[in-house]
C-alpha cells in the first residue's frame, strides 16, 4: 500500500487576533469579550499549522425596519424584532457570538434616523446584552460620517467592531475608532488590490492593522459565492506567505446577502411546497456560511437560528476541540 | 529580495577615514541608514591596506551590532582574518566569500556551519574568473555539493557568479543571467543566487541606471540576493517593482509602501 505524502506547507505568515469586546476589568461593560484569529495554516488544516481561534458568528439585529424581514426570519425572532434591545436578547438566546447592530433606519432613502437616536439604539443594545457588539453604518458615506461618530462615542471604552472604512471615507471613521478605542471593518468591493489599498491607506492615516478586520465584501450562494471564496482564498494565501496587508481576519455577511436571494425568500421551483418554503431560506445562508467557512472567515454575520446552528455545526466538524493559535 | 547594504566598504573615503578615526557614528549611521532603507543584511569590508584587518573588521562590526541587529556580511578575502572575526564578531553573520575550489570551499563551509552562518560562494576557481555559462554553473554545482555534503542548509548558501563591469566584460551580464537561471534549477529547495550589484557598472557612465537596469533583469532570471546600496532608493524601487511583477506579492496603488510592512 503506498504511503500518502505529506502536502504540508511551511508558512511564514500567520492571520492577526483581534479581540472585540471589553469587561469591566478592561474599562467596559461586556460579560465576556471574543477572539477572532490566528491562523498560521490554511482554513482548518490543522496537521499543517496551528488553525487559530474558533470562528465567531455575531447575529444581525436593525435599528429598526425589523417587521420588513422575510418571513421565516420573523416567524422565528417573534415580537422580539419590535425593539433592537428585545430583538438582541432573542439573537444571544440563539447563540450570537456577538451582536452586529445594523443601522438600516439611518439610511437616507429608509428613515434616515438621526446620529443622536443611533447612538440611542446603540446604548440600548448595551444595556440589554453582555455579549461584544459590532456596530454597522447604513453604507452612505455622507451619513456615515455623522453616525458614526455619535455612535462610536455612545459605545466608548466598550471596544466594539465598527464599519465600515471604505477608500472614500476611511479618514472619519479611522479618526472615530482612533478616538474611542474600538476596532475597525475595512471595507472593499471584491477587489484584492483596493483590499490591499484601504488597509494600508489606514495604516499611514495612524491605525494599527492588528486592528482591523477586513470585509472583501459577501455574495450569497448563486450570487457571486465562488469569486468571493477565490479573493479571499487569493489573500489568505498572501497573507500566510509574509504580506502583512492582508494579514487580517475576515468578516462575512451571510445573512444579509443570503436572504437578498429570490431562493431564500420565494424559490421558484417546482419541488416546493408549503411545507418545506421556510427551508429553503435558512438552508441558503447556511451553505453560503459552510463555503465561506472553508474560505478561512473567522467571523459570520447570521440571521435565522437554525443557520446558526448549521454553521455552529460545520465549525464543531471543522475543529473537533477548543483550539486556539 | 534580500539586500545586503554595501556601504560600509573601507573603499569608500569616509568610511576608510572613519575606521582610521575610530569614528564609531558614522559606521551607525551608515547602518541604521542602510537598514532603515530596507536592507536585510550589512556587508562589512575594511578595504584594503588596513595594518590590523581583523581588529577593524571586529570594531566595525561591534560598532554596526550597537544600533542594528540584522546580520553582518564579513567581507575578507583572507582566511585568517575571516576565521578569526566570524568565531568572535557577536549576533549572526554571512561568510563573504569562499571560491570554488573544493578544498578551500570545504574549509569555508566547516567554518559557516561552525558559526551558524550564511556562505557566499563565488563560481570561480584558482583558474579565475569563467568564460561562459558551463564552467560557471559547474562551479556553482559544485558549491551546492560541497555545501550539501558539509551539512550546509541550501536557505545559508549564496551562490554568486561573479558579474563584471560591463564596459570591459559585454558578455558577462547575459552569462551570469543564464548561469543564475540554471543554477536555480539544480537543488529543491535551491539555494540564493546572489551578485555584486555595483560591478557591472564600475567606471561607466550611468551608473545607478545600469544598476537597476540589470537587477530588475537578473531577478527575472531567478536572482534573489545582492549585494548593493540600499540607500539607492530608485534601485530599491527597482527590487520591489520587480518583485510585484513576478508575482511575489499582489498588487495596489501603495504597493512601493505596502512592501515596507514585510
Amino acid at each position: 500500500m503506498s504511503r500518502i505524502p505529506d502536502v504540508s506547507e511551511n508558512w511564514t505568515g500567520k492571520i492577526n487576533t483581534v479581540t472585540i469586546g471589553a469587561t469591566p476589568e478592561q474599562g467596559g461593560t461586556r460579560s465576556r469579550t471574543v477572539t477572532i484569529g490566528g491562523a498560521a495554516a490554511l482554513p482548518f488544516l490543522s496537521f499543517e499549522g496551528p488553525v487559530g481561534n474558533r470562528p465567531a458568528i455575531a447575529v444581525e439585529v436593525w435599528d429598526s425596519g425589523g417587521e420588513t424581514l422575510p418571513d421565516p426570519l420573523r416567524n422565528s425572532y417573534g415580537e422580539a424584532v419590535g425593539s433592537p434591545g428585545g430583538w438582541a436578547k432573542k439573537a444571544v438566546e440563539f447563540g450570537a457570538d456577538l451582536i452586529c447592530l445594523r443601522l438600516m433606519g439611518a439610511h437616507p432613502d429608509a428613515e434616515n434616523r438621526s446620529p443622536q437616536q443611533c447612538a440611542e439604539t446603540v446604548k440600548e443594545v448595551l444595556s440589554s446584552v453582555g455579549v461584544p457588539i459590532i456596530i454597522w453604518g447604513c453604507g452612505v458615506n455622507e451619513k456615515d460620517n455623522q453616525v458614526l461618530p455619535a455612535v462610536s462615542a455612545a459605545a466608548r471604552g466598550e471596544n466594539c467592531l465598527i464599519g465600515t472604512a471604505r477608500e472614500k471615507n476611511y479618514r472619519t471613521v479611522v479618526a472615530v475608532c482612533l478616538a474611542d478605542k474600538h476596532k475597525m471593518i475595512a471595507e472593499s468591493p471584491l477587489d484584492i488590490n483596493i483590499a490591499k489599498q484601504v488597509n494600508i491607506l489606514c495604516s499611514d492615516a495612524g491605525f494599527n492593522l492588528e486592528d482591523i478586520v477586513v470585509f472583501p465584501t459577501t455574495g450569497a450562494l448563486g450570487y457571486g459565492m465562488e469569486y468571493v471564496y477565490s479573493i479571499q482564498e487569493r489573500a489568505r494565501l498572501a497573507a500566510l506567505r509574509g504580506d502583512r496587508l492582508l494579514a487580517e481576519p475576515v468578516i462575512c455577511d451571510v445573512g444579509f446577502e443570503a436572504w437578498r436571494a429570490k431562493e431564500a425568500k420565494a424559490p421558484p421551483f417546482s419541488s416546493v411546497t408549503d411545507d418545506n418554503r421556510a427551508q429553503w431560506g435558512l438552508m441558503w445562508e447556511a451553505a453560503t456560511a459552510a463555503v465561506l467557512l472553508q474560505a478561512g472567515a473567522e467571523m459570520l454575520v447570521m440571521r435565522h437560528p437554525d443557520a446558526i446552528r448549521l454553521a455552529r455545526e460545520t465549525i464543531d466538524r471543522f475543529m473537533p476541540a477548543a483550539t486556539t493559535a | 529580495m534580500y539586500v545586503i547594504g554595501e556601504r560600509i566598504n573601507g573603499m569608500f573615503e569616509d568610511v576608510k577615514e572613519a575606521i582610521r578615526g575610530r569614528n564609531a557614528s558614522l559606521i551607525q549611521d551608515l547602518a541604521t541608514r542602510q537598514a532603515a532603507a530596507g536592507a536585510s543584511a550589512l556587508d562589512v569590508n575594511v578595504g584594503p591596506a588596513v595594518s590590523d584587518a581583523k581588529g577593524a573588521m571586529i570594531w566595525l562590526i561591534e560598532t554596526i551590532r550597537a544600533v542594528v541587529d540584522i546580520p553582518v556580511s564579513i567581507d575578507t578575502a583572507k582566511w585568517e582574518v575571516m576565521s578569526a572575526v566570524a568565531r568572535q564578531a557577536p549576533g549572526e553573520k554571512i561568510l563573504n566569500s569562499t571560491k570554488a575550489d573544493p578544498e578551500i570551499a570545504a574549509r569555508y563551509v566547516g567554518l559557516a556551519r561552525e558559526c551558524g552562518a550564511g556562505l557566499i560562494g563565488l563560481t570561480l576557481d584558482a583558474e579565475g574568473v569563467p568564460g561562459n555559462v558551463d564552467k560557471r554553473v559547474e562551479l556553482g554545482a559544485q558549491l551546492i555539493t560541497i555545501a550539501t555534503d558539509g551539512g550546509l542548509a541550501m536557505d545559508k548558501l549564496f551562490i554568486d557568479p561573479v558579474i563584471l563591469p560591463v564596459n570591459v566584460a559585454p558578455k558577462n551580464p547575459g552569462h551570469c543571467m543564464a548561469a543564475i537561471s540554471q543554477l536555480k534549477a539544480f537543488a529543491d529547495p535551491p539555494p540564493h543566487l546572489l551578485l555584486g550589484l555595483s560591478n557591472v557598472s564600475q567606471r561607466c557612465s550611468n551608473r545607478a541606471l545600469i544598476n537597476r537596469t540589470y537587477l530588475a533583469m537578473a531577478m527575472a532570471c531567478g536572482l534573489d540576493a545582492a549585494i548593493m546600496d540600499p540607500l539607492d532608493a530608485e534601485l530599491m524601487k527597482t527590487a520591489i517593482t520587480a518583485e510585484l511583477l513576478l508575482e511575489k506579492m499582489i498588487y495596489c496603488d501603495s504597493y512601493l509602501e505596502a512592501a515596507r510592512h514585510r
